[in-house]
């Protein structure tokens, strides 16, 4: 059975939709029309195509990890090296993407929301490419532990907006880049920086995500002569996930987890383990999984990683999670600090600790299964950011 | 009973006041004190706002008192069984971000709402798409579901929208969230024409609208207008509501437009 989501109304069976005031309607149809437009204009495709490849850096490695393999006594572990792809993470697939949408569709201004400030950099790297204004709304207290993110995105000409309200994380720098789309729609192209948000963006994010998947499917078969035998890749919002399991969905051979952070621990309150511990709502444009009190007020997310400090979902992880194709674990702050060691001293890599939770999942995983068998592990991102919060925790 | 107030307020040749106060701000009690005294005071149809930790439509003032209000821990629930103690003879819509509905229940809100003389919904992240199910609810239980219009929506979907309410459409001002502000925009009776062009229901203004003054120049326009970030502010620094909201219910009387 071959998958087919979301629906034309952007569900993906329960979940998604699109849940935004009326002010926006106007602008998801026509965003919807012109990424329908875009996709069978040759020379869009051309162009990103060609940045893709000599701009960013694709087709990023795939990785055999010798030393991680022995070290974790089981399955053989590849990487997929997304943290080698210009500005350090997967996130610029997209960005890059949807800014070339955003010239397509004749406008100039960009706003975007940035929690571990990837996506912000990202954003305002493909903005300086494309000779577009960009503004970058970021959560106060990710502003202060993404020093360097906040200083690149700076340079690169974007504006930073630190954001005082709520939790001061992700979650309210995505209400408050509505708040501006709201009032500057007329002009305004939002890059939403993973697959959530209404419809079209989660179908239109893991489009341009998917390079991801697509060449890990050819690179494994290349080096492997066959499928790997289990995927893993951290969820935050979900897109680096989404990206690597959806060219693998119909192979029914191939397991899939996505790893999100446990925090202190699931059974603590202090965790973003929105599918493994939260319940179905409605935020921010989607009906998804949220973290939410039993009064339906979205609850504050914690994990030592900006980029998962989130209390809501993609609605295509709800869905491959009601459906059981895709199974969803949680990785505390330390076995993600633990990773984030492991890696960097037996492979030379420094993960963002966002993809350390995947490698700590990764590590057990492969302990479990036998040197015939193969992990693939979706490394999104590097890890300079975070030298700092690793000072700070484990100094 | 919406659609009654209209028509009885359009007989006299009057605009529909529509005040907005938040549940729970500054506490429950004061906020069914409030609510009484709007009514005396010449409301002619309450909006109750129900607090949401992630208010994505509005501005400062309102975000400020819906922080208020869920550290008070007011919950949908309490603020529907305040209600049921507190009698007032206008028409009541709640005003709610949908997911704190979705929490409590679609069934047991359609029960509760009626028995605390709510008469209507609002839902500001629920567009026409996503509405049937809240269209089918409210009417079986005899709610009328309010929708919105923007500046953005187009002629063809304003018909839609129209025809899917038994209520009255309610117009937002600007692109933009709510908010006290010193001007209406220039060509905001030009937009209010607009709308009414693709229906006959009656079209209340709001967003924005911040002071007598702007109520005047409304006049003839519309048939109503919503004031919340204004009451809000004025309930945050403790003036004399009773006088704010007559000098609002006076303006709707002005005559025509301009």
């Amino acid at each position: 059975m071959t998958y087919r989501q979301p629906s034309d109304t952007g569900y993906f069976g329960d979940f998604g939709g699109r849940f935004v005031p009326e002010t926006l309607m106007s602008a998801l149809h026509e965003l919807e029309k012109a990424y329908a437009r875009a996709q069978r204009d040759d020379a869009f495709c051309r162009r990103n195509d060609d940045l893709l490849m000599h701009y960013v850096g694709r087709p990023t490695p795939m990785y055999f990890a010798e030393r991680l393999s022995d070290h974790a006594g089981g399955a053989k572990i590849y990487l997929k090296r997304e943290d080698l792809a210009h500005t350090g993470a997967h996130k610029i697939n997209n960005a890059l993407g949807q800014c070339l949408l955003a010239q397509f569709m004749g406008k100039t201004r960009i706003i975007a929301e940035t929690g571990a400030g990837q996506h912000g950099v990202a954003t305002a790297t493909a903005s300086a490419l494309l000779g577009l204004d960009c503004h970058v709304f970021m959560g106060s207290e990710d502003v202060a532990r993404q020093r360097p993110n906040v200083q690149r995105m700076t340079l690169l000409g974007a504006e930073v907006i630190p954001v005082e309200s709520g939790s001061c994380t992700l979650k309210d720098a995505i209400n408050e880049a509505i708040r501006d789309w709201v009032t500057n729609v007329r002009t305004t192209h939002y890059v939403i920086g993973s697959v959530v948000g209404p419809h079209p963006y989660p179908l239109m994010v893991r489009a341009f995500q998917t390079v991801i998947g697509r060449e890990s499917r050819s690179q494994i078969l290349e080096r492997e002569g066959r499928l790997p035998d289990e995927i893993i890749a951290c969820v935050g919002g979900g897109s680096n996930a989404i990206g690597m399991f959806h060219p693998f969905l119909d192979d029914l051979n191939v397991a899939m987890t996505g790893v999100e952070a446990a925090g202190d621990g699931v059974a603590s309150e202090r965790h973003a383990a929105t599918l493994v511990a939260g319940t179905p709502g409605t935020l921010h444009g989607a009906k998804s999984y949220l973290l939410q009190t039993p009064d339906g007020q979205i609850s504050h997310a914690h994990s030592v990683s900006a980029g998962l400090d989130y209390p809501g979902v993609g609605p295509e992880h709800a869905h491959l999670k009601e459906t059981g194709r895709v199974t969803y674990s949680a990785i505390t702050d330390d076995e993600a600090l633990d990773a984030f060691g492991t890696i960097s001293s037996l492979e030379g890599i420094i993960p963002a600790l966002e993809s350390a939770h995947a490698v700590a999942e990764g590590l057990k995983r492969a302990a479990r299964l036998t040197s015939d068998q193969i992990v693939l592990i979706n490394l999104s991102g590097r890890g300079d950011k975070d030298l700092g919060i690793i000072e700070e925790v484990r100094p | 009973m919406i659609r009654d107030t209209f028509d009885r307020l359009k007989s006299r040749g009057e605009m529909a006041f529509m005040p907005y106060l938040m549940a729970g701000y500054p506490s429950l009690e004061r906020s069914m004190e409030h609510l009484r005294c709007m009514a005396c005071s010449g409301a002619d149809i309450i909006e109750l706002g129900i607090p949401f930790s992630d208010p994505v439509a509005d501005g400062s003032t309102i975000q400020a008192a819906s922080q208020k209000a869920l550290e008070r821990g007011v919950t949908l629930s309490a603020v529907l069984e305040a209600l049921q103690s507190v009698q007032v003879d206008v028409p009541i819509l709640l005003m709610s971000y949908v997911n704190p509905l979705l929490a409590l229940g679609r069934d047991r809100l359609m029960e509760q709402l009626p028995k605390s003389g709510v008469h209507g919904l609002i839902i500001p992240d629920v567009p026409h798409e996503e509405s049937q199910p809240w269209r089918m609810a409210t009417s079986s239980a005899g709610l009328s579901l309010i929708p919105l219009i923007a500046p953005t929506t187009s002629e063809n979907r304003i018909g839609c929208i129209a025809d899917s309410t038994d209520g009255f459409l309610y117009y937002v001002s600007v692109t933009g969230t709510t908010g006290v502000r010193d001007d209406l925009p220039e060509d905001l009776p030009n937009a209010v024409a607009r709308v009414r062009k693709c229906t006959n229901k009656p079209v209340a203004v709001g967003f924005g609208v911040s002071s007598p003054e702007h109520v005047r120049q409304l006049a003839g326009c519309a048939d109503g207008v919503v004031v919340g970030s204004r009451i809000v502010q004025a309930i945050g620094r403790d003036e004399d509501l009773k006088s704010l909201v007559r000098s609002f219910k006076d303006a709707t009387r002005s005559g025509t437009c301009s």
